[in-house]
């Protein structure tokens, strides 16, 4: 059905897709419960930060990323002395860009499910002996955690979308950088690339629906959850 | 089991919430001490202040020798080693009865412990539910684990929140003589919340008014 060029795309993508959402998840989940649990001052900014790549233009986001990664960026000339590493056209820059992307997504899925905890359930745990850490441990991240795996789902198809901010921070490279919708794009502005096209974009579109049907199912079992437990 | 203890809780707090101030001063013996009043003059804050889930602004609380708050100490909950019993249950829904039942006694120091899962099981009667969710218990069945689950946290005094006020006249019977079992076998001391007379004369040993 696909060519081998077409699975290497498929691989690249899904390489890209699960090591952004792998970036992102403990920095979503932490900036989730800070927002959710927390009064700060500057909590406004920090919000409104977090939801940036939302409403930035992706192009705009990409070239940020390359005024910071680049070989005279403040951070890529950090990680290329002390580590001899460069993102710059290579699939772990295109990683962190799709984990960017995703980060508002993910850090809004996650909120709402923390939020959704039932505080006096924690305030029990203590009660019984349960220090704060372990009482997260065994009563809040356990609860939280369908909508964790929920804001993984969409985070990840929204890594395998991203376009915008990759093709601006690490170009469109066959089998480094060229993942799904940047080959979707490649093949358009090639003549007879049509059956390409059609096929990478119905996988697109299979990808992505999947994964909201699979968030939302996740997420409707949380509150099919609470709702029998008479909350 | 309870080996008896008798020893008094001395309280004598004081909270501003919102635009009232909650006070109470009273000390408990052994046996039941009801802390009755009408609905909304903060009974229950005064259990929470007891359990440590909520700070007063001034004053002690004491437990025998054992200074829970006050002179610069203020125990964090899990070190107070007080069962709570909440009006709600407050069951963790993601575990089963069994894993509910176990969760402090697993925290518990194991010198304090004084019951065992199995004497838990047979004092309440709930053998048939330790496979259950609690989403599918009845209200008098999730209030026997919720005391379960306080008595083998090994606690030194035993706090109760209204835990008849949501179930049907034939469960609150049961209830009862579960209560007055831990008051008479048990020989926990009790503090118990309740704005019901005909609760507080069966029940308690003295009571404390509670009110404006």
């Amino acid at each position: 059905m696909l060519s081998a060029e077409e699975w290497e795309i498929v691989a690249l993508s899904l390489k890209v897709g699960g090591a952004a959402v792998l970036i992102t998840l403990p920095i979503a989940f932490a900036l989730a419960w800070l927002l959710a649990r927390h009064r700060f001052p500057g909590r406004i900014v920090v919000d409104a930060l977090v939801h940036l790549p939302l409403v930035l233009p992706p192009v705009v986001t990409g070239w940020l990323l390359l005024i910071a990664f680049g070989p005279f960026g403040p951070v890529g000339r950090w990680l290329e002395s002390w580590f001899g590493v460069s993102l710059m056209f290579r699939w772990t820059g295109a990683a962190l860009a799709a984990a960017i992307m995703a980060l508002p997504l993910m850090v809004r899925a996650m909120r709402l499910s923390i939020e959704g905890i039932d505080r006096r359930l924690e305030g029990a745990a203590r009660t019984l002996g349960a220090s704060p850490w372990y009482s997260f441990w065994t009563i809040s991240l356990p609860l939280a955690l369908p909508g964790v795996l929920a804001a993984l789902v969409l985070g990840f198809a929204r890594s395998i979308g991203e376009f915008g901010a990759t093709i601006t921070f690490v170009s469109n490279i066959p089998g480094e950088t060229r993942t799904l919708p940047l080959a979707i794009y490649s093949a358009l502005q090639v003549p007879g690339g049509e059956a390409m096209v059609t096929r990478l974009a119905l996988l697109s579109v299979a990808l992505s629906l999947g994964a909201l049907i699979l968030s939302e199912w996740l997420v409707r079992r949380t509150h099919g959850e609470r709702a029998r437990h008479g909350d | 089991m309870a080996n008896g203890r008798a020893m008094a809780i001395d309280i004598d707090v004081a909270k501003r919430l919102g635009d009232r101030t909650i006070a109470a001063q009273f000390t408990a013996g052994p046996g039941l001490t009801a802390l009755f009043g009408p609905s909304g003059v903060g009974k229950t804050s005064i259990l929470n202040m007891v359990a440590g889930l909520l700070r007063p602004d001034r004053g002690h609380i004491r437990i025998g020798a054992q200074t829970l708050f006050g002179d610069g100490v203020d125990l964090p909950p899990e070190a107070r080693r007080i069962g709570y019993v909440f009006q709600d249950g407050r069951l963790f829904p993601h575990r089963r009865v069994r894993a509910n039942l176990l969760y402090g006694h697993g925290l518990a120091d194991p010198a304090a412990r004084w019951m065992s899962l199995d004497e838990a099981v047979d004092f309440l009667g709930i053998g048939g539910l330790l496979g259950r969710w609690p989403h599918s218990l009845s209200g008098g069945e999730a209030q026997r684990v919720a005391i379960g689950r306080a008595l083998l946290r090994g606690p030194d005094c035993l706090l109760l929140d209204e835990p008849l006020s949501s179930l049907d006249a034939a469960r609150r019977g049961d209830i009862m003589a579960v209560i007055e079992r831990i008051r008479d076998e048990l020989k926990l001391p009790i503090l118990y919340v309740s704005h019901d007379r005909a609760e507080v004369e069966r029940l308690a040993t003295s009571v404390v008014e509670i009110g404006e």
